[in-house]
């Protein structure tokens, strides 16, 4: 075994690649061969730290010492002084631009607060089909001490004062529901796990049930202590599979264990879950219409109140809490209230998971305090844009949410500031969009998902988002007119202030938010006929430039529907009357004759 | 399973775990004793986690190499799936991305037999509750 006494690792990422991280390795490396140190020092590639502002990246280990900015010329000053003399190189270190202070152990770096796990505290860490691996890391603990030392009162007060809102998008105060579906007096009420998580691009909810089972059922237990109920049911979609069987793998193991069942831990307090199986449909996730899918009927919202609280489940009192609230709950009653609402803004507390996509380096799962700005958000953990290309766009909220454009990357994301911003937390998803997305047919498209899980039973939702879409379809083919934008503010208001449920009551943000925040790329489209991110097709316009076409007919031979003529030798030319934008003749011309405008 | 009647047995069985996960860290022969995690979730197994994770239990015990091969859940890093995390004793965890075979076989012949680090290393951004 060779035994390295240091480690240099070098970002590799796809941003640092850009800044020549492939030639402060090799530089790194002769320096390293030509001190003798080989065997002593070994320089390896990692994926992305997330830093990309201040790449290249170079992290010596085991000191912790992180260089930014580094030029391959840098390479010999960290071999000679940092490696073979033990003096971090001054000039290299990452300032902190609050203290302005040089930082040399990357474990003090502001960066390294970015992301903090608590629902996702043990994804990724225990094994999820083993409760022992959960119960060692203070799994059960949190039942064990309500039910042994909290009547449910306290501990309804502790959730309270935790600050603890509901995550599954509307962010009402999670301890405040407990205590109401706690007041109404019945001889029967439920606990309900909603896990329908229907958003595009959304899999926080999936990650949680298939990395930490235990969590949830550990906290809809509890839940159950103190609404007084000694039922829970998890509604999941039909197309989780693997989260499913997690769930009823853990479900057994606590059954076994008695931490379900009848006297848990010998307190006389019964709980006992089942779970729903959903087909799959957005409008589920809402809670009445949640509620009516269980109780087998069609999945459709009904008025409120009352409330599922008051009336939900057959009827009984229901207390509906999304997965991620739940995944919260141990840690808070684990660590006390105290610990919990010190993290986070004023009105909102905690952290927020999110599932980051789009045009983002890295694609993935990330948890954050709430009160992180989005340019952290994108540009420190995701790694920024794909292939180096401008930023545009952030969708929060899914097909409820809105588009935030470059001016608001700097807020604190929080429940009420997202609102203030036309957007919302929604459940989690993040869809990064770059320079080539048109926001015309991001509209559109948010709508198209609208109309899908529309369930028709109130006219404006299904009717009015019918001709939203609509007026969007004229627009992105070329057939919009200016007025067309006040018409689709008008229509988007009624229908926010006339559907039923939150479905409607969303679905137009998309289409409001891009007409506020890109007006200009709406203008383009019905003034000048343009689409500015040159998505929409119909709006396209291929041209032959008569200097560079040398008239060797292979376009003319191959477009599908005889638009272009010509002479053998001569400049061609395309019929626009004709053209279908199929653009076989700029991907066959060899010249480069054909331009797109 | 026997059943956990009070509070008691539950912290009786957190300790039983976690001295058994001591004990594995600290046999007596820690050199030998291996732990990998592979990210199971569904965007790891679309990915290919499954080979993944077969590869290692097979490999290892086909080369007598004393570890622990375990999954878990989503760490996070999906755009780098099938993700393993390796822990060789006395040394914190890394990380390693876009795990298929070949690479796999990199990190048991490189990593877990010579303590080498290889490229595709995944720094962990993030802080734990622990912390
Ligand atoms: C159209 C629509 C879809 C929804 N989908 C979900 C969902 O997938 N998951 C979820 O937890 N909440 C969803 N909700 C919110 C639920 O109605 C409910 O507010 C939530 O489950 C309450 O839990 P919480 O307080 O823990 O957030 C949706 C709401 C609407 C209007
Ligand atoms: S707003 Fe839409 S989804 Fe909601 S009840 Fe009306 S038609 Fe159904």
């Amino acid at each position: 075994m060779t035994d390295y006494k240091m480690h240099l690792l070098i970002c590799g990422g796809t941003g640092c690649k850009a800044a020549e991280s492939d030639e402060i390795k090799k530089s790194l490396k002769n320096w390293i061969d030509e001190l003798g140190l080989e065997d002593d020092v070994q320089v390896v590639f990692t994926g992305c730290f997330g830093f990309c502002e201040k790449g290249p990246i170079v992290k010596v280990m085991p000191d912790n010492t992180f260089y930014v900015n580094v030029k391959p010329d840098d390479a010999e000053e960290i071999v000679k002084e940092h490696l073979l003399k033990g003096r971090p190189v001054q000039r290299l270190l990452y300032t902190d631009p609050v203290s302005k202070k040089a930082i040399s152990d990357s474990k003090g770096m502001n960066f390294y607060k970015k992301q903090l796990r608590i629902a996702l505290r043990n994804c990724g860490f225990i094994n999820p089909e083993s409760i022992d691996e959960y119960i060692s890391r203070d799994g059960y603990m949190a039942l064990g001490k309500c039910l042994g030392e909290l009547t449910p009162d306290e501990t309804i007060k502790e959730i309270k004062d935790s600050g603890l809102r509901g995550r599954g998008g509307g962010g009402f105060p999670t301890g405040l529901k407990w205590e109401i579906t706690r007041n109404v007096e019945s001889d029967e009420k439920y606990v309900v796990c909603n896990a329908d998580e229907g958003d595009p691009g959304a899999f926080m909810d999936r990650s949680i049930l298939e990395g930490d089972p235990h969590s949830v059922i550990e906290a809809m237990a509890i839940c159950g202590y103190c609404i007084g109920a000694e039922n829970g049911l998890v509604y999941i979609r039909a197309e989780y599979p693997l989260a499913i069987e997690r769930l009823k793998i853990a479900l057994n193991q606590a059954r076994e264990y008695g931490l379900l069942g009848e006297d848990i831990l010998g307190t006389g307090f019964n709980f006992e879950i089942d779970i729903r199986l959903g087909a799959g449909a957005f409008v589920c996730g809402e809670e009445t219409a949640l509620i009516h899918s269980m109780e087998g009927l069609r999945g459709e919202p009904t008025f409120k109140p009352p409330f599922p609280s008051v009336s939900g489940y057959l009827g009984k009192p229901t207390n509906v809490n999304n997965v991620e609230t739940f995944a919260n709950i141990p840690v808070i009653l684990n660590k006390g209230a105290s610990w919990f609402s010190k993290i986070g803004t004023e009105k909102s507390k905690g952290t927020k998971v999110f599932a980051l996509a789009g045009k983002i380096n890295n694609v993935g799962l990330i948890e954050v305090p709430m009160g992180t700005t989005l340019r952290e958000v994108i540009y420190d953990i995701g790694g920024g844009i794909k292939d180096g290309k401008g930023f545009k766009s952030v969708q929060t909220g899914g097909p409820s949410g809105g588009c935030l454009t470059k001016d608001f990357l700097d807020t604190p994301i929080d429940y009420d500031n997202l609102i203030k911003a036309g957007s919302m937390m929604g459940s989690g998803g993040m869809i990064v969009m770059d320079e080539d997305d048109c926001m015309v047919s991001i509209a559109k498209f948010y709508l198209e998902f609208t109309l899908e899980e529309s369930c028709g039973k109130c006219s404006p939702c299904r009717i009015g988002n019918k001709r939203l879409h609509e007026i969007l379809e004229n627009i992105t083919n070329g057939n919009g007119k200016e007025e067309d934008l006040e018409r689709l503010k008008l229509l988007s208001n009624v229908i926010k202030d006339t559907s039923l449920c939150g479905l409607g009551q969303s679905s137009p943000n998309p289409v409001l938010s891009t007409i506020l925040n890109f007006e200009d790329e709406y203008l383009a489209h019905v003034n000048e006929g343009k689409c500015p991110a040159g998505q929409c097709k119909a709006l396209l316009k291929y041209e032959i430039i008569e200097d560079l076409c040398t008239g060797c007919t292979l376009c003319f031979r191959n477009c599908p529907v005889g638009a272009i003529t010509g002479e053998r030798r001569q400049p061609h030319y395309i019929d626009q009357s004709l053209c279908i934008k199929c653009g076989v003749c700029y991907e066959k011309c060899k010249f480069n004759a054909i331009r797109l405008s | 399973m026997t059943k956990i009647k009070t509070v008691a047995d539950l912290k009786r069985i957190k300790d039983e775990v976690q001295s058994k996960i001591k004990l594995r860290e600290n046999s007596d022969h820690p050199e030998q004793i291996v732990q990998v995690k592979v990210g199971m979730a569904t965007c790891g197994i679309a990915s290919g986690a499954k080979e993944t994770m077969k590869y290692f239990v097979d490999e290892l015990e086909q080369q007598a190499i004393d570890a622990v091969v375990t999954q878990t859940g989503c760490m996070g890093y999906c755009y780098a799936e099938p993700t393993v995390e390796v822990t060789l004793p006395g040394k914190d965890a890394v990380v390693f991305g876009y795990v298929n075979k070949e690479k796999a076989e990199e990190i048991i012949d490189v990593y877990i037999k010579r303590g080498e680090l290889i490229d595709g290393v995944i720094p962990i951004t993030f802080k734990t509750i622990d912390d």
